[in-house]
């Protein structure tokens, strides 16, 4: 066990991974000499040489049609998109290609892709490169869509992601990187699709994941300070969704929150209320409330991106807001 | 060229590389933020490219665009003011400094995904042809953006359909840390075009004189012959590819070697020895600029920031609707 950066745990989580499996290797923009542009491959290139450490050019359709052609026929590669921002550049290779061709052929061959991605906003780079389209991705059976709020649930859930036999796009936040936390060495998976309790409380329940994780907890101190007992679930993987800890905790408290970066309307809120009202209507005492991004494509002004983005006092104030 | 044609053109040069070192120092200090990809080298590219144009041509270009910008006529207090996410900016605090656009100067924006904005560029000269003018679009674009599918596509379409654009590829040798020949398949970018049929030619950069001669005549052509045409300007970026780049990639005697063919002090021995302009006269405009450079700052910093009701202004052009 060591206390280390997101960024060192999901360093460590490849490197285990192309130490143990020489069909693992990693293709995508700026992953080699550069070292990664946020820095998660750095030193890769001169251990695993150009070979497994492809910097590809700007290309993000072919990053990801190659990706998926070579994992078709047998390899197991990682590819990185710079941002998940540039994931529409490459839709189709997603929608259309990784999360139906295995179902579209009657199951012939497996499709053990990764899609590494950064999303993400607050660091003022304006309304193209800080999105957290993470709900977009959740939509599409055959893809599987992982978001982790913790080092050590990268660490865990990207080895799983790594081993697993079927596409999966893995959303790290850019805001993240420097997260600290405790991470077992070496081997350690956590499996995909499973949420988890990171808090219990008894008073509420706050639904969420990734960077609305760190906010959560941030504000569950808060409440905790006026004897507010927050549980926070973290949903870790948004498909295949585990509700169970959810459904769990709710029949617990009975009142919710859900707390995630991206847009309200269409966004994954909308998904985990829908779901508790069709799954324990009886046990609801209060509205279900969504903190989420305001409807607006995030500014450059520092401010105004700030307004934009769900922030603590937010999750506080709705946390409040469902006890009434 | 007359002279005071190209002494505008020393002073749009030497504007674009003090407001950008002006820039970098607020960078550090905290006052701009997000991503700031600096034009410093690549100053001759623009400035000959844009002095070229009738002012009807539009221009669009990527991120790397504050010295587009100053060249199409924004002022300087507005590009600092942008930088610095303020309400007085063009685009009113919300673009930043990769996304900095004034269409009544037919600067048609700055544009952050690599390469989108060449089959808009397209669509431009669509709208022109369709409107039956001859417009011309100027579009400029990285090296590394010719490596996308909408380069190609937008080539494809621009020839296909005659459309009189300009496609303008900025070969700073790097997209990012990846040299050219490790990423296209070809090292003269210029040869692409040669694969849609399209007229091309490639010249240097750092001579703004030559880069205004072969705009020129790539125009004059556009303009006739109504078909597009393929620009490579060869340049170098004296900066990293954005503030904070670890520059692993690229030898410090390289970038020396080119820092020595720097195009503003290429242009001054060029006015000098066509006598058209002396040391100390040139030596009066950098003070000018100094000045101005001052003053944006200035202007930008008393500036008022957006009010938060702005989030919400721009979504849509009906009636703003949340
Ligand atoms: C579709 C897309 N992919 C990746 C990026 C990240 N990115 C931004 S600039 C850049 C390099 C572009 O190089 P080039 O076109 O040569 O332009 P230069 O920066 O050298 O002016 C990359 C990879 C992006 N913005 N958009
Ligand atoms: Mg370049």
């Amino acid at each position: 066990m060591a206390r280390i950066t997101m960024r060192e745990a999901i360093s460590q989580a490849l490197m285990e991974e192309m130490d143990r499996d020489p069909a693992v290797f990693i293709l995508g923009e700026e992953v080699g000499v550069w070292g990664g542009t946020y820095a998660v491959t750095k030193g890769f290139y001169d251990k695993y040489g150009a070979e497994r450490v492809k910097d590809t050019p700007i290309a993000e359709n072919a990053i990801l049609g190659a990706a998926i052609g070579a994992a078709m026929v047998g390899q197991r590669p990682i590819a990185e998109l710079m941002t998940i921002n540039f994931a529409f550049s490459a839709m189709d290779y997603i929608v259309n290609q990784a999360a139906k061709l295995r179902y579209m052929f009657g199951g012939q061959f497996m499709l053990p892709l990764v899609i590494r991605a950064v999303g993400g906003g607050g660091r003022q780079l304006g309304a193209t490169h800080s999105q957290t389209p993470d709900a977009i991705f959740a939509h599409f059976p055959g893809l599987k869509v992982v978001s982790p709020g913790t080092p050590a649930d990268a660490k865990g859930l990207l080895k799983s992601a790594i081993r697993s036999n079927d596409p999966i796009l893995f959303i790290e936040h850019a805001t993240m990187y420097q997260v600290r936390g405790e991470v077992p060495d070496g081997e350690f998976l956590i499996p995909i699709g499973k949420s988890t309790i990171q808090r219990p409380g008894k008073d509420l329940t706050i639904v969420t994941y990734c960077k609305g994780l760190e906010l959560s907890m941030k504000a569950a101190e808060e409440l905790a300070k006026e004897g507010i007992e927050a549980e926070i679930v973290d949903l870790r993987t948004l498909r295949p969704l585990d509700m169970e800890p959810v459904l769990e905790s709710f029949k617990k408290t009975n009142r919710a929150i859900v707390v995630e970066e991206g847009w309200k309307s269409y966004g994954v809120g909308s998904e985990i209320v829908s779901r508790i009202y069709e799954e324990a209507f009886d046990y609801v005492d209060a509205p279900i409330l969504r903190v989420a991004q305001k409807e607006v494509p995030l500014p450059y002004n520092r401010t105004l991106e700030q307004a934009a983005l769900p922030q603590v006092p937010d999750i506080v104030a709705a946390a409040k807001e469902v006890l009434k | 060229m007359d002279k005071e044609n190209l002494l505008q053109m020393y002073y749009e040069m030497v504007l674009i590389r003090r407001l950008e070192e002006r820039g970098a120092e607020l960078y550090q200090q905290g006052k701009i933020g997000g991503f700031m990809h600096l034009y410093i080298g690549q100053e001759a590219v623009s400035t000959g490219l844009i002095a070229a144009r009738e002012p009807r041509d539009r221009v669009i270009t990527a991120y790397r665009d504050h010295g587009v910008a100053l060249n199409c006529g924004i002022s300087a207090n507005e590009v600092m003011a942008e930088l610095l996410g303020k309400a007085t900016g063009m685009s009113k605090g919300k673009g930043g400094s990769m996304h900095m656009a004034d269409t009544s100067k037919n600067m048609w924006g700055g544009h952050a995904i690599v390469g989108g904005h060449l089959p808009i560029a397209a669509g431009f000269a669509l709208g022109d042809q369709y409107a039956g003018n001859d417009n011309i679009t100027i579009c400029m674009f990285g090296d590394g953006a010719t490596n996308i599918g909408y380069f190609h596509e937008a080539l494809n379409l621009s020839k296909t359909w005659n459309l009189r654009v300009l496609w303008v590829c900025e070969n700073n040798q790097y997209g990012m840390g990846t040299a050219v020949d490790r990423a296209s398949a070809v090292s003269e970018i210029r040869q692409k075009a040669e694969g849609y049929g399209m007229m091309n030619s490639r010249v240097d950069g750092m001579d703004v004189v030559k880069v205004h001669e072969a705009a020129s005549e790539a125009l004059k052509y556009i303009r006739t012959e109504g078909k597009p045409f393929l620009l490579e300007i060869m340049t170098y970026r004296f900066r990293g590819h954005s503030m904070g780049d670890p520059e692993r990639y690229r030898q410090q005697e390289e970038v020396k070697k080119w820092q020595e063919n720097d195009p503003i002090g290429i242009f001054r021995n060029y006015l000098a020895a066509q006598k058209i302009a002396a040391g100390n006269d040139l030596d009066g405009i950098d003070a000018q600029v100094e000045i101005e450079v001052q003053k944006a700052v200035e202007f930008a910093e008393a500036s008022p920031e957006p009010a938060l009701a702005d989030l919400y202004t721009d979504i849509y052009a009906d009636a703003d609707i949340r």
